[in-house]
């Protein structure tokens, strides 16, 4: 039985409401303690509960735990129930994992920090609520979830509140992840009024069921809506086009912050939910292009972006914007285990680059420029290592975890079912954006590591590599993000590797059963083609030689002639430098398109409609009229004798001329 | 029933007055006593409303507790009040946030304590009866009484254009009512048409069959003072000037109970009496409803006042109170009266953390402040929770109310519910951007420095709100349970066919309901 699968949130939730209440009283150790102590719990029930899974048949494995009724109105009614099966396993492995990694990490990150307390709480908070995202058994449990971490992420990102630019940040995630959630409810609305369930397990097989039964058509405009609306959701939380624009402002909060929320786990929620619809996508393939698109427009967009920026973590940022585009490139081309696989090798190699960033700020005493930096692999060799190592990874290169996850995906993309002419577009894309993520990925390793110091003596005075507290976690995740990948090696490689008893795929094999019902709509009603083998080892050599051309230019530029061609070439192609260095101006576009005039709008409404118009005019308009009639009329009581006299002078002769007249 | 718990509840609040009125209130301590037996007797009050919660009966759809009594017999008018699901938590709200209010004005009011009190009780007591009253006389006596003592509040206790407020209050809905009360008298008189019986019992009324225009005009009249109460676009600038002059504690009752007699005018009166007017004006309805969203929404987010902010915000929920009704659907309408505790729960606190500072620094200019979350921790974590529950984050109260009404409202109107969610976005907006100012930055004005946190009384009031906002939002279904049968009720009532041919056909269940309701009331009578 699964009955305490509830107790992988509830310590969190324990240890967020002892940190947040009494946090403060008891002292930095036990606020670490007690920090790392409930994650970690919660990876270990994780872990035992997993096991369970394994147990049992690979089709059985769903585990249900039922709390309570949330909600029942009539026909609509919400249980509050956790699911864990094998997608639900493999996130929450990830999430409570590298969470209790970065909960370490933190320990000595953080450890200068006057609100330590807090710090743990709001980041025990992401938990609890990242778990209630994965495990939720309904879209509406996984909504608490998603706003929930929306919430730690604005108090985390916020964190430094003094300075007015993070609470804005802050502020201005929510906010942007607030538009998502508008979409992502209206989805869940047509949803209900569809299926008339919002669970997983009522929903995705009574849509199988009308679909078998020919009561659902293939893209129905309906399912389609459902996709498009859940897919405004993820472009908020997971920081595609449009929605993206939070993401590269959120750096403002703690770098472990940006590991665990804003790389590894939080902006990989949109991917999960994907794949988790992954019948409604598959039964509405257009909703599905459009996220492969959109996917595969990002993961260009923000590698150009990353080419240009100077802010260690703002390269790291639209990396993972970048990145992310990737994994919805797999869940939109029906790949979705390859879209997941990639999300777990990221959350491996993105939390070490981030962690290892947080070391390299931590030495630099909070600088975050790397034009300051330079030559410090000399200084801080574990963290160079591990960062050359995670870097390696997410540019591609095998065997690391990132070849084997990212070359899959273009494989599949390439390979699309539905829509073999734009997979390959699509591919094109994702492979220049790979040569690019290589090329901006060891820019960022030379300027930080390689050549002469360039900040201040004070900085060089002071550069030191990180505590064990740090560079463990730093260690753990390198690893994984070297051997991450083996789990899902290409059927391909592994037939190469042992003809006779081919080295198996795990992880989609493991994954199968979720995606099994997809799997069988799109091979009887996508286009399946059978590419040769000699087509997936041209294209996987090509990937690895395009990442090895990024390298190879960014060592030109930044090693060879360092001093002078990235000068140079800025100043050669001026306005292109301009355009890609300003992020494209999409901030000020956004800003003179929507902000401002809604903001003129609503002051034009208060100060003309309200206050002039209705208030004024309309209500105490009537009020003055009959003051002012009133004041007129009494004019003529004006006590004194005479006029009075005269008006009944004058009305009797007015009288009197009447009936004179008359007769 | 033996006991006749809505008598006790409705008038107890009485009783205290004349002790409180042979007090002198000369020294502080009497003052003090003074303030003890109020707080007192409203809390006596909540406990015996806590009865009502373990004998109310879910099942039952009609009205329970019962009590009838001839009044003025000559013209059909009695003492008639009874509780059914669609007022039971607005009763509870109401016994609920008195005394929480009373213990907030401990410090604040310091000037005419007596009669402030009285005011108080005067108020708490008009409020339940008409939130219970069936009979339209006797409801309108009570609807009347109310104004005096909140036009008192404002108008003695109130800030500096406390009487252009309150005139403006008071002027703004009796015009209203007295429309009201010339279509009740009209309403009579049809009724003794057709059955040759004066009376203003509310269930006998229901299902009187109207001229069609009379029906729509007669609709139009209850609508119009009931819509001033809620208060709908374009009727809301009272509340801006209300909010802003009336004292914390002025404003909590206001926001927290009196505009919900708006909306409660609708689902007991407005709607079920004259369901073909009401179907008549829906569509209006609906739009002024999301034109009230969105416009509350994006007024409320450029206002430098707190206070005309979380005014401007009620314009905004009370939206979707009114579009949860409109929609007809059992998640709008469950939703919509949920969204109406729970705007008085979460809207009542925003009022009385905005009293909290006002207190201490006796301005509500968002510019006074910034960066206060350093100097008072505990008092910017429940403001936070408290905005959470106001922009309807899941497992506070806002978000049950906002989803299902949304909810009711999508299979409806597509449209509508569109336009609407939209307010959830602008609703994060104004909100962290209100708090954003206050509470982050750097402290820049120095009286801020030494602002105190939250005192023990402070929290002692607001902790209950706090454990209401999660309970409503984790499990619901405690507050649902109470109105599915007589939601289903309404909505039958109420709900008129589609067109067939020039008339409307008014459903028949619908009064087939109200005629067993009249028997229930009368077994319980007896």
């Amino acid at each position: 039985m699964a009955d305490y699968l509830y107790l992988i949130p509830l310590f969190p939730l324990i240890g967020f409401l002892i940190n947040g209440l009494v946090g403060k009283r008891i002292g930095k150790p036990m606020v670490s303690m007690i920090g790392c102590l409930s994650v970690g719990s919660a990876f270990l029930v994780s872990l035992l509960s997993f096991n369970e899974l394994l147990q049992l048949d690979p089709h059985q494995r769903q585990l249900v735990n039922h709390l309570w009724t949330w909600m029942s109105v009539g026909a609509f009614k919400v249980e509050v129930n956790f699911l864990l099966d094998q997608l639900s396993g493999v996130m929450i492995l990830v999430v409570t994992g590298v969470g209790f990694l970065i909960h370490i990490y933190s320990t000595g990150y953080m450890h200068e920090d006057e609100s330590y307390w807090r710090y743990f709480a709001y980041l025990n908070m992401f938990v609890f609520f990242m778990c209630c995202l994965v495990l939720g058994a309904n879209y509406l449990v996984m909504f608490v979830g998603w706003e929930g971490v929306g919430l730690a992420s604005y108090l985390l990102i916020g964190f430094w509140y003094k300075g007015m630019e993070n609470a804005e940040a802050g502020k201005k995630a929510f906010i942007v992840n607030r538009i998502g959630d508008f979409g992502f409810a209206l989805g869940m609305f047509l949803m209900f009024w569809t299926f008339g369930s919002l669970s997983y397990l009522e929903v995705f097989p009574k849509a199988l069921h009308l679909f078998e039964q020919g009561h659902l058509l293939l893209n129905a405009p309906v399912v389609v809506a459902i996709c498009l609306l859940l897919f405004v959701g993820a472009t908020g939380k997971s920081a595609q086009i449009p929605l993206y624009v939070w993401l590269p402002d959120a750096m403002a909060g703690p770098t472990p912050v940006s590991a665990l929320i804003h790389a590894a786990t939080m902006v990989t929620a949109g991917v999960y939910m994907v794949a988790r619809s992954n019948i409604l996508y598959t039964l509405a393939p257009t909703a599905s292009l459009v996220v492969a698109l959109v996917a595969a427009a990002t993961a260009l967009f923000a590698a150009t972006i990353g080419i240009l920026q100077n802010d260690i973590k703002k390269v790291l940022a639209y990396s993972t914007v970048s990145q992310l585009g990737y994994m919805f490139i797999g869940v939109g081309v029906t790949a979705y285990w390859a879209g997941i696989f990639h999300l777990m090798t990221h959350a491996f190699f993105k939390a070490c680059l981030f962690l290892c960033s947080g070391s390299v700020i931590h030495a630099m005493g909070g600088d975050q420029d790397m034009r300051n930096m330079g030559g410090l692999a000399k200084k801080m060799p574990i963290t160079y290592v591990t960062m050359l190592l995670a870097t390696l990874a997410i540019a591609g290169l095998p065997p690391l975890a990132g070849f084997f996850s990212k070359d899959e995906i273009l494989w599949k993309a390439f390979t699309y079912p539905y829509f073999p002419a734009m997979g390959k577009i699509i591919w094109f894309m994702g492979t220049l954006g790979a040569g690019i993520t290589a090329f901006y990925m060891f820019r960022l390793i030379f300027m930080t590591f390689h050549g002469d110091f360039r900040g201040t003596p004070e900085q060089a005075h002071h550069l030191h590599e990180s505590p064990p507290s740090m560079t463990v976690p730093l260690i753990i995740l390198a690893a994984l993000s070297v051997v991450g990948g083996w789990i899902g090696i290409p059927h391909l490689i592994g037939h190469a590797l042992n003809h006779h008893s081919p080295v198996p795929n795990l992880f989609e094999t493991f994954l199968e059963p979720v995606f099994e019902h997809s799997e069988h709509i799109v091979s009887t009603k996508g286009m399946i083609h059978h590419y040769p083998a000699w087509l997936e080892w041209s294209l996987m050599g090509l990937s690895v030689a395009v990442a090895l051309g990024g390298i190879a230019m960014a060592f030109h530029i930044y090693i060879r002639r360092f001093h002078e061609l990235p000068a140079r070439l800025a100043k050669q192609y001026a306005i292109h430098y301009q355009l890609v260095y300003n992020k494209y101006y999409v901030d000020e576009i956004y800003y003179y398109m929507f902000v401002l005039p809604i903001y003129y709008l609503s002051v034009f409404l208060w100060k003309v409609v309200d206050v002039l118009c209705i208030d004024k005019i309309g209500v105490n308009g009537p009020g003055w009229l009959v003051k002012r009639v009133s004041a007129g009329t009494s004019l003529i009581h004006d006590g004194y004798m005479q006029t009075y006299g005269a008006y009944m002078l004058l009305g009797l002769v007015a009288i009197l001329a009447f009936f004179l007249g008359y007769r | 029933m033996t006991q006749p718990i809505l008598l006790y509840i409705t008038f107890l609040p009485l009783i205290a007055i004349p002790f409180i009125m042979a007090i002198p209130q000369k020294s502080d301590a009497l003052k003090d006593v003074i303030r003890w037996i109020a707080l007192m007797i409203s809390v006596v009050v909540f406990f015996v409303s806590l009865r009502l919660y373990f004998a109310f009966d879910p099942s039952n759809p009609g009205f329970q507790f019962v009590e009838h009594h001839e009044w003025i017999k000559k013209y059909g008018i009695s003492y008639f009040m009874g509780l059914d699901g669609l007022s039971f938590w607005l009763v509870m709200l109401t016994t609920f946030l008195t005394p929480v209010t009373i213990i907030s004005t401990w410090k604040a009011i310091t000037n005419r304590v007596k009669e402030f009190m009285v005011a108080m009780l005067v108020l708490e007591s008009a409020m339940l009866g008409t939130f219970l009253a069936l009979d339209l006389f006797l409801f309108y006596v009570f609807w009347e009484i109310m104004l005096i003592p909140m036009f008192l509040i404002i108008g003695v206790w109130g800030g500096e254009r406390r009487i252009y407020a309150a005139v403006k209050f008071f002027l703004y809905t009796a015009v209203g009512s007295l429309l009201m009360l010339v279509c009740i008298i009209g309403l009579v008189y049809f009724h003794k048409q057709s059955s040759g019986e004066i009376t203003f019992n509310l269930l006998s009324l229901y299902g009187t069959s109207l001229p069609r225009i009379y029906e729509i005009l007669f609709f139009a009249a209850f609508a119009l003072a009931f819509a001033i109460k809620v208060p709908m676009f374009p009727l809301h600038t009272w509340l801006p000037d209300a909010h802003v002059e009336a004292p914390t504690a002025g404003s909590v009752i206001l926001a927290g109970i009196l505009l919900k007699m708006g909306t409660y005018g609708f689902i007991r009166f407005a709607m079920p009496l004259f369901p073909e007017g009401s179907a008549y004006f829906t569509p209006l309805i609906i739009v002024l409803s999301i034109i009230g969203i969105i416009y509350g929404a994006l007024v409320a987010m450029v206002q430098p006042d707190i206070k005309k902010l979380v005014a401007y915000s009620s314009v905004s929920h009370l939206g979707y109170c009114m579009l949860g009704l409109y929609v007809l659907t059992g998640q709008g309408v469950e939703g919509s009266i949920l969204q109406m505790v729970n705007h008085g729960i979460s809207t009542g606190a925003l009022f009385l953390l905005v009293g909290v500072i006002y207190e201490r620094r006796h301005t509500r200019l968002i510019e006074e402040y910034g960066g206060i979350a350093r100097v008072m921790p505990v008092y910017s974590t429940i403001f936070l929770i408290v905005t959470l529950s106001s922009i309807g984050f899941p497992t506070t109260n806002g978000f049950v109310g906002e989803f299902l009404i949304l909810l009711g409202a999508f299979k409806v109107n597509k449209a509508a519910a569109v336009l609407a969610a939209s307010g959830v976005v602008l609703g994060a907006v104004y909100m962290l951007w209100m708090v954003q100012r206050v509470f982050y930055g750097e402290i820049k004005n120095p009286k801020n420095l030494l602002l105190k946190d939250l005192n023990l009384r402070e929290f002692a009031y607001l902790a209950p709100l706090i454990i209401l906002i999660f309970w409503i939002g984790l499990y619901p279904n405690f507050f649902l349970g109470k109105m599915h049968v007589s939601v289903e009720r309404f909505i039958r009532q109420v709900k008129v066919e589609a067109p067939a041919g020039h008339a409307i056909v008014r459903n028949i269940e619908g009064s087939r309901f109200t005629a067993l309701d009249l028997s229930r009331a009368k077994k319980q009578e007896r």
